[in-house]
């Protein structure tokens, strides 16, 4: 059936926009370069900075798209940097190699974990992811051959990125590493949750009888989405592990995924700038309450939190929106 | 996809253990314009959703085209061609309208949209507007210019034009004739605008109590004044 024959069509507005994506890489590179110049001494921190970031990107692809409710993302992360860990003192040293590894390990383990946490909903589901990273942490607890236990892995050591940058005392090397896979991670996943496959995850959680009825499976596309979760949660873990050259079990911890639900919260579910955002201000905030006040922090922390979900219960990225929206109404009225 | 034809055979349907649809046979010819028409209760509503595998399906058979899909999941029998724009408007609200029609091209180009925009120009005006931003008329419109872009071969119309301006039921009205006229796609639309409904279809049945009540031709129908208060306790002009 052709209904484009009865009038003129109008002039296509329908291109594939790659602005929103360079304009992703524009962002995150501006304010990687801005860590850089402005915060030289704490490279390390900002590097720690982006793997979380990735951590909390990777649960917005399932909880804020999908509306999939999960407290067991980290094990993903732990998988993916202990995978990585693994391959590198069986010899792969090759940092970009590793980064592969760590991503399929935490697709792998996205794919498994989500094939059974999908069949569920609401606090089922819940609980089951936390049955999930319970067990996952446990294993690495257990099988001290393969993560150190609670020893942790260590003696992780990959060679010089592209063979020609070797990761340095003061993390400049691990720090833009990290930085140009984030940006390129964040740009590959807006233009994938904006391609029809993206839009569909988030009609079924709008509605999934929905989906289905425009033809949407909507099972398989749940664990797909899990094994991409996986996937990113596990470059995360990757660089979590090239970075610093330890995996301890704190990388796979309950404490881990419940932070990241948080972070995520706060930033605002649904969008990767929410994500990043939430990954960003959370971390900063934290790092420098508790440098200043190093008895008080939690509290601080837990009262920005308060302040946050009672004046932008829609997360900061989302409450920011609305202010510049304001802001323009104001300046355009007379 | 072409026209495909429609059967359905000794149909029993409910939801769970209760009864709505009971041993109703009626077919549509490929590119025929069926309406379904009913007092409130009769049960067409749950007659469209069986048809697509949301009821229970408690008996009989379905057929589209020459495919048997009794017992196949909803998302399959989308997939075969069947278009549902059920009565309640189905969008998904925190999806743009440009969003909302990209989810449903089921692989086709983007440049796929403008057929959208041509049939309903108000939705490319409103384009990026949130699904909940939009009047109930341009719902509407959006569910079933989405459901169009998957090229389906049975078409699955409930109650389109419910609680829309007049003027609104005109575009909508004029839009689906449009879609049914040709033979491009075979269309069952369930409608209580009994005039409307009527000026559309090239058949009609009529049900009652979840039975096929009576079934014919719409002209037939339309002549028929006793039968029509009879069975549907209306008057046409």
């Amino acid at each position: 059936m052709t209904i484009a024959s009865a009038r003129p069509a109008p002039a296509s507005r329908l291109k594939v926009r790659p602005a929103a994506e360079a304009r992703g890489v524009l962002v995150i590179i501006a304010l990687g370069l801005v860590g850089y110049f402005v915060f030289p001494d704490d490279l390390a921190f900002l590097t720690r900075l982006i793997t979380i970031a990735l951590l909390v990107i990777s649960l917005d692809l399932v909880t804020g798209y999908c509306g999939v409710a999960t407290l067991g993302q980290a094990a993903m992360f732990g998988v993916g940097a202990y995978a990585v860990g693994n391959a590198c003192l069986a010899g792969l040293t090759d940092p970009v190699m590793l980064l592969f590894v760590g991503m399929a390990a935490g697709a792998a383990a996205g794919l498994a974990s989500g094939a059974l946490i999908t069949r569920f909903h609401g606090l089922p589901q819940l609980v089951l992811s936390i049955a999930l990273g319970q067990l996952v942490g446990a294993l690495a607890n257990k099988l001290s051959g393969w993560t150190g236990g609670s020893d942790g892995l260590s003696g992780i050591t990959p060679s010089p990125v592209l063979g020609l940058f070797a990761f340095d005392l003061y993390s400049r090397t691990a720090y833009v590493f990290s930085l140009v896979v984030l940006a390129l991670v964040f740009a590959l996943l807006l233009r994938f949750m904006r391609s029809p496959f993206g839009l569909l995850c988030r009609g079924i959680r709008d509605d999934a009888l929905r989906a289905r009825m425009i033809g949407a499976a909507v099972y398989p596309r749940l664990v797909i989405m899990y094994g991409l979760s996986g996937a990113v949660a596990g470059i995360g873990g990757a660089l979590a592990a090239i970075t610093t050259g330890v995996v301890g079990l704190d990388s796979v911890s309950f404490e881990r995924s419940a932070e990241a639900l948080v972070m995520l919260v706060l930033g605002g579910t649904g969008t990767l700038w929410g994500a990043l955002t939430g990954a960003l201000v959370f971390q900063i905030f934290e790092h420098f309450v508790a440098a200043t006040n190093p008895f008080h922090w939690m509290s601080m922390v837990g009262l920005l939190l308060i302040v946050i979900v009672v004046f932008a219960p829609r997360g900061l990225a989302h409450g920011a929106a609305v202010l510049w929206a304001r802001l323009r109404v104001r300046g355009a009225a007379p | 996809m072409p026209a495909a034809r429609l059967e359905v055979r000794n149909l029993c349907a409910g939801y769970g253990p209760t009864r709505i649809i009971s041993d109703m046979t009626f077919q549509a010819a490929a590119g025929e314009r069926l309406a379904i028409l009913g007092r409130n209760g009769m049960g067409k509503t749950t007659l469209l959703a069986t048809l697509m595998g949301i009821a229970t399906q408690q008996g009989g058979r379905i057929v589209f085209g020459d495919s048997d899909v009794t017992g196949l999941a909803t998302s399959l029998r989308a997939r075969l061609g069947a278009g549902y724009v059920p009565q309640n408007r189905d969008i998904f609200p925190s999806l743009t309208v440009e969003e909302n029609l990209s989810a449903g091209l089921k692989g086709r180009p983007r440049a796929a949209l403008d057929e959208a925009y041509v049939l309903f120009p108000r939705l490319a005006e409103r384009r990026r507007h949130f699904g909940l931003q939009l009047s109930g008329g341009e719902q509407q419109m959006l569910a079933m210019a989405r459901t169009l872009l998957g090229h389906p071969s049975i078409l699955l119309l409930d109650e389109p034009l419910e609680g829309l301006a007049p003027v609104i039921c005109d575009e909508l009205m004029e839009a689906i004739t449009q879609l049914g006229t040709g033979g491009h796609v075979t269309v069952l639309l369930v409608e209580q605008q009994i005039e409307r409904a009527l000026d559309f279809a090239d058949r009609v049945l009529v049900l009652e109590r979840g039975r096929a009540a009576w079934q014919g031709p719409a002209a037939g129908l339309r002549s028929d004044r006793a039968l029509v208060e009879r069975l549907l306790g209306v008057g046409v002009h």
